[in-house]
């Protein structure tokens, strides 16, 4: 395991436009993400698990409790929003690609802004990196000419390039009909295999957090915290085949009616996406 | 690479071949058979009331194909020449002004905050006032007659520059400025990276219109004052009952403005080459 992408969130609180409307989108949320884990974030749509990771990447600010990572404050008293870095990386929703970039502009784009390398050598590491994940011959097309699947796979070694503590995915899968799915699943355990970068990725479907993460996190309909945590006893490398597996259906049958429950009361707060 | 580039020039020749088999060509040539028959008939064949004083097709079409041209402005007159590429000379001038100051203006609007406070209220105000409102300023502001001229053209065209770049910066999705942010780029490099790049469609679409604008003020200002330019030739052909050359005049500057226009299409094309795939995928 690495050292590197652990995290504490400490009784954080997040309230939408405090002196006006006051929403709470975040509860007094308390959570571990061991380094080099991959955390499950899943709660009905809008209950706050954005907002929880936007306080971690540092987009938006918190207004009280604290986020550590590797034991340094992210944000907290005194800092109430993390500075946004290298070593913290979204892969967002709808994708964040630059469209006017083509692939191999967009996966050198961090360390040749960042100084940390050459454009030739950047390149040389991108061609690398992408071939590992299967991404060869697509260097020269614009993101726009490449499928939404393929697209997810360019931005995740987007990230990696940069050598990140953490990935935070945020649903980022939602587009994507279930066979490319379960496509992108498998490619992106290889990717974990390979780096052991510690993964927040957040989901409203409880089957990619059940195949996917080793510590999984049931969220409560806005506000948000913890429900129920977990931890999936389920070995890696995983196999797309271990859905049906009996310990799957297991967990399956043991969380599903926690999501269930707080997707009702979801609904009936008729919470939007948010 | 060799394989990639004769694929893209097959498509090429495909384009050509599908524009000239098409019906592309074709509706384009009956709209303008249609437009120029009913010119002639309304003139020369049915004399309709409001016509009569028009100078009908094939009219105009003998005065501009003249070697000798009665009215003294043809195809064949230097002076004819003179005219476009002096109203040329001004649009190009006015319009490398605005798009100078217009775009790096607009991008600055869109980008901070606190430099649209300052300006857009300012800009959202002059902005309203019509081009020709401006005239009497411009004469006593600029001496000669170029400067004049030039100024009114440039203000409208930088009016819309200004604002069609503004407005793309504010179109840039958030994320962008996000993943450049999560990517380690500072301000700078966020402005040319994802500011710049990103408002480009809206820019270009804003300097079609621009360029579009700049000829009708231009014009307009060559009507108040001037020695050459198509706006005078209108406006002196009027004054001096050369019917023909006023529809020279127009029929020139419609050309010139199209051929202006397309230039600037062209040059956003080449720059967006991102764009054009992605729209030519979305049509396939």
């Amino acid at each position: 395991m690495k050292t590197r992408g652990q995290i504490s969130i400490k009784d954080v609180v997040k309230i939408y436009d405090p002196e006006g409307a006051a929403v709470m989108a975040v509860d007094h949320c308390s959570l571990e993400i061991a380094a080099g884990e991959i955390c499950m974030i899943v709660g009905p749509s809008g209950c706050g698990k954005t907002t929880l990771l936007n306080a971690i990447a540092g987009f938006h600010s918190i207004n009280s409790g604290s986020i550590y990572m590797d034991g340094e404050l992210l944000c907290g008293p005194g800092k109430p929003k993390a500075s946004p870095g290298s070593d913290r990386i979204v892969v967002f929703q709808n994708g964040a690609l630059f469209p006017w970039k083509n692939v191999i502009d967009n996966v050198t784009f961090g360390p040749v802004m960042q100084g940390k390398l050459s454009v030739a050598e950047a390149k040389e590491k991108a061609r690398s990196m992408m071939a590992d994940a299967g991404l060869s011959g697509a260097e020269n097309n614009f993101p726009g000419e490449l499928s939404s699947g393929v697209k997810r796979r360019v931005e995740i070694v987007r990230a990696l390039m940069n050598d990140p503590a953490v990935l935070l995915l945020d649903e980022p899968y939602r587009a994507l009909d279930s066979l490319t799915k379960s496509v992108m699943h498998e490619a992106l355990l290889d990717i974990y295999y390979k780096n052991k970068v510690t993964i927040f990725f957040i989901t409203h479907d409880l089957q990619e957090a059940l195949f996917l993460g080793n510590k999984v996190a049931i969220m409560t309909s806005r506000p948000c915290k913890p429900k129920k945590v977990l931890t999936v006893d389920i070995p890696y490398p995983r196999s797309y085949s271990v859905v049906t597996d009996k310990r799957f259906r297991e967990l399956m049958e043991e969380t599903s009616e926690a999501v269930h429950e707080e997707a009702k009361k979801s609904f009936a707060a008729g919470e939007r996406e948010g | 690479m060799a394989t990639s580039n004769n694929a893209t020039f097959a498509i090429k020749e495909n384009r050509l071949l599908s524009f000239i088999l098409g019906p592309r060509l074709y509706l384009m040539l009956v709209g303008f058979v249609l437009f120029l028959a009913f010119w002639h008939f309304a003139v020369d064949v049915w004399k309709l009331p409001r016509f009569s004083q028009m100078p009908g097709l094939f009219p105009v079409l003998k005065e501009w194909t003249n070697p000798d041209p009665v009215y003294g402005l043809s195809l064949y007159t230097a002076e004819y020449y003179t005219h476009i590429v002096a109203s040329c000379i001004r649009v190009f001038v006015a319009f490398a002004l605005a798009t100078a100051l217009g775009v790096p203006l607009g991008l600055f609007m869109g980008w901070s905050i606190k430099v649209r406070e300052y300006v857009f209220p300012v800009f959202e105000m002059l902005r309203p006032i019509p081009i020709l409102a401006w005239v009497p300023l411009a004469i006593i502001m600029f001496t000669g007659l170029e400067t004049p001229v030039i100024f009114l053209a440039f203000l409208a065209s930088f009016f819309v520059t200004t604002l069609n770049t503004m407005l793309g910066v504010e179109s840039i999705d958030e994320s962008y400025f996000r993943a450049a942010q999560c990517l380690g780029a500072n301000d700078r490099q966020v402005f040319s990276n994802v500011v710049v790049p990103g408002a480009m469609p809206f820019i270009f679409t804003g300097l079609q219109i621009s360029i579009g604008v700049c000829w009708f003020s231009l014009v307009a200002a060559e009507m108040v004052s001037g020695q050459y330019g198509l706006g005078y030739v209108i406006n002196n052909s009027y004054t001096n009952v050369r019917y023909p050359t006023i529809i020279i005049g127009m029929v020139t500057l419609g050309f010139v403005g199209y051929a202006t226009s397309a230039m600037v299409r062209a040059v956003g094309n080449r720059l967006m080459q991102w764009r054009m795939r992605e729209i030519a995928m979305s049509n396939n």
